[in-house]
């Protein structure tokens, strides 16, 4: 599945300044591993023992993935996966 | 100079003081750092005093380099009244109880303590416009301090809220956007426009400093009680910055030797319908699992708590708990602070007074205790929480009519 990955201005300093990674993948894992094939400092940013650290936010097409199946979310064809600061709002 | 820098709260990474709100190296958030050394309390305690009737006074643990920001505005938030609740100790089987009235604000909720502080922040930076995503408080408050400051402003909401917020919102000539789908929707929204757009959004890229403003009722709390420490407080957690942010500032005090004792019991307050802390905190997890909200204190409607780790941290360390009480048990709870102390709250101190009720009566709080609830916001703002459970008497106007269908008998004398 051809996917966009959306990186958050915070973490754009990794990507050359890159907003959006587009890669392959069948799961948010997969999307993600694929980023950090591209990007790899990336990856201890936002995760943590191959999991996802607690203030990090992760929505496939604007769903929060906990709320589906984690990192096992599957994605479609053209999702957005977003990666978003937890640490906001209230 | 207090004021030092941005900190991450989780890695150390130091930051400048500006519109950044979470650190980039492990994305957790970011603080405020002071230095007080040389701090001397007795002076200190003589200058909170002769400051200004706001959180003002408090200006030396607030984010701003060199005193009072300048820019205030007219809306002076802060400095409402402890009240000793004395009937609702009785009713409810504690020794001393107080209520902290934060309705007593100009827009009528604690909002106006954070929004102050993120006002005169954003004017600091240089920010032309205001923004929030917002359950309801927040919202009046962005709008109405905006106005105030002559910023621009909109406003997040999610588009169901209680027509009460959304008219105390609109009123202020913000730029009011009701969006279609729970805060936490509204939340990820703003946390992604606030990338791209040169807004200062109160809680989010100036969250550190916004959520400093809570401190203040800590102060508050302390110095009305003579410059002491409850051994309780009883608080609601929405995202869990007030909650956090009232125990950072007395434990800063007391570092400081401002006040003495040690740290109260912190004892947080959600709706079943949204309880992901309480949840958490019952199963014994460090953070919170996201849930969806069903619940009728939407201003405590929070599925996916920013400050959950740290509330329930909080809560922990200081032998508190978090607790979950029912709609019904919200509704009952608005009343009983109603009947007991003349305060009108809206359903988030509903929830409070319902936690209170549901600790006190189980005994997991001890008559021995001095206990402050902090009331959160204004009872006028969720009418319809207060429709049932009394009855007006329709009459003739005639003193017969009087008489027959709505005097009540007197009390005759044992």
């Amino acid at each position: 599945m051809a996917v966009t990955v959306k990186i958050p201005a915070q973490l754009r300093a990794v990507t050359g300044g890159e907003g959006e990674v587009a890669v392959e993948g069948g799961t948010v894992g997969e999307a993600l591993d694929a980023v950090f094939d591209e990007h790899e400092e990336l990856r201890a940013r936002i995760t943590e023992d191959g999991t996802l650290r607690r203030f990090v936010n992760v929505y496939v097409a604007g769903e929060d993935i906990r709320f589906q199946d984690g990192l096992d979310t599957q994605i479609s064809d053209g999702d957005e996966v977003t990666i978003l600061p937890a640490v906001a709002g209230g | 100079m207090a004021v030092e820098g941005l900190q991450c709260k989780e890695c150390g990474t130091a930051y400048p003081l500006d519109a950044r709100y979470v650190c980039e190296e492990c994305f957790g958030p970011l603080e405020v750092v002071y230095d007080h050394s040389g701090l001397e309390p007795a002076e200190t305690r003589r200058k909170i005093q002769a400051g200004s009737h706001s959180i003002w006074r408090y200006a030396d643990f607030l984010p701003f380099e060199g005193g009072p920001p300048p820019t205030r505005t007219a809306l002076e938030p802060g400095l409402t009244p402890l009240v000793k609740a004395d009937r609702l100790a009785e009713r409810i089987g504690l020794g001393e109880l107080w209520v902290k009235n934060d309705a007593a604000n100009p827009t009528h909720s604690f909002k106006d303590r954070v929004v102050g502080v993120a006002v005169a922040k954003a004017r600091e930076l240089g920010f032309q416009t205001l923004a929030c995503a917002s359950t309801g408080n927040l919202a009046n408050a962005v709008a109405a301090h905006a106005a105030a400051a002559g910023l621009d402003s909109y406003v997040f909401v999610p588009s169901d809220l209680e027509e009460q917020k959304l008219l105390a919102t609109g009123v202020y000539g913000t730029r009011l956007v009701g969006v279609k789908g729970t805060y936490d929707e509204v939340n990820r929204l703003c946390t992604e426009l606030a990338d791209a757009r040169p807004w200062a959004f109160a809680n989010v890229n100036l969250r550190p400093y916004y959520s400093e403003g809570s401190k203040t009722v800590a102060y508050e709390i302390a110095e009305q009680l003579g410059w002491s420490v409850p051994d309780r407080v009883v608080c609601p957690i929405a995202s869990g910055s007030l909650f956090t942010r009232i125990g950072r500032g007395f434990e800063e005090w007391i570092e400081l030797g401002l006040i003495e004792g040690t740290l109260p019991a912190f004892s947080g307050a959600q709706a079943e319908g949204c309880g992901p802390v309480a949840e958490a905190y019952g199963q014994g997890w460090e953070i919170c699992k996201p849930v969806r909200p069903d619940t009728i204190a939407k201003s405590l409607a929070i599925g996916d708590p920013a400050d959950g780790p740290y509330a329930l941290e909080l809560a922990r360390r200081t032998g508190g708990e978090v607790e979950a009480v029912t709609d019904d048990e919200i509704r009952d709870g608005i009343r009983l602070l109603a009947e007991t102390t003349g305060i009108f709250t809206e359903t988030a101190g509903g929830v409070t007074v319902a936690t209170l009720r549901k600790l006190a009566e189980s005994g997991r709080i001890d008559r021995s205790e001095r206990v402050v609830a902090v009331i959160t916001g204004e009872g006028l703002k969720t009418l319809d929480a207060t429709r049932e459970g009394f009855e007006m008497a329709e009459i003739e106007p005639s003193v017969p009519a009087f008489e027959a269908e709505a005097e009540v008998a007197p009390a005759t004398a044992a």
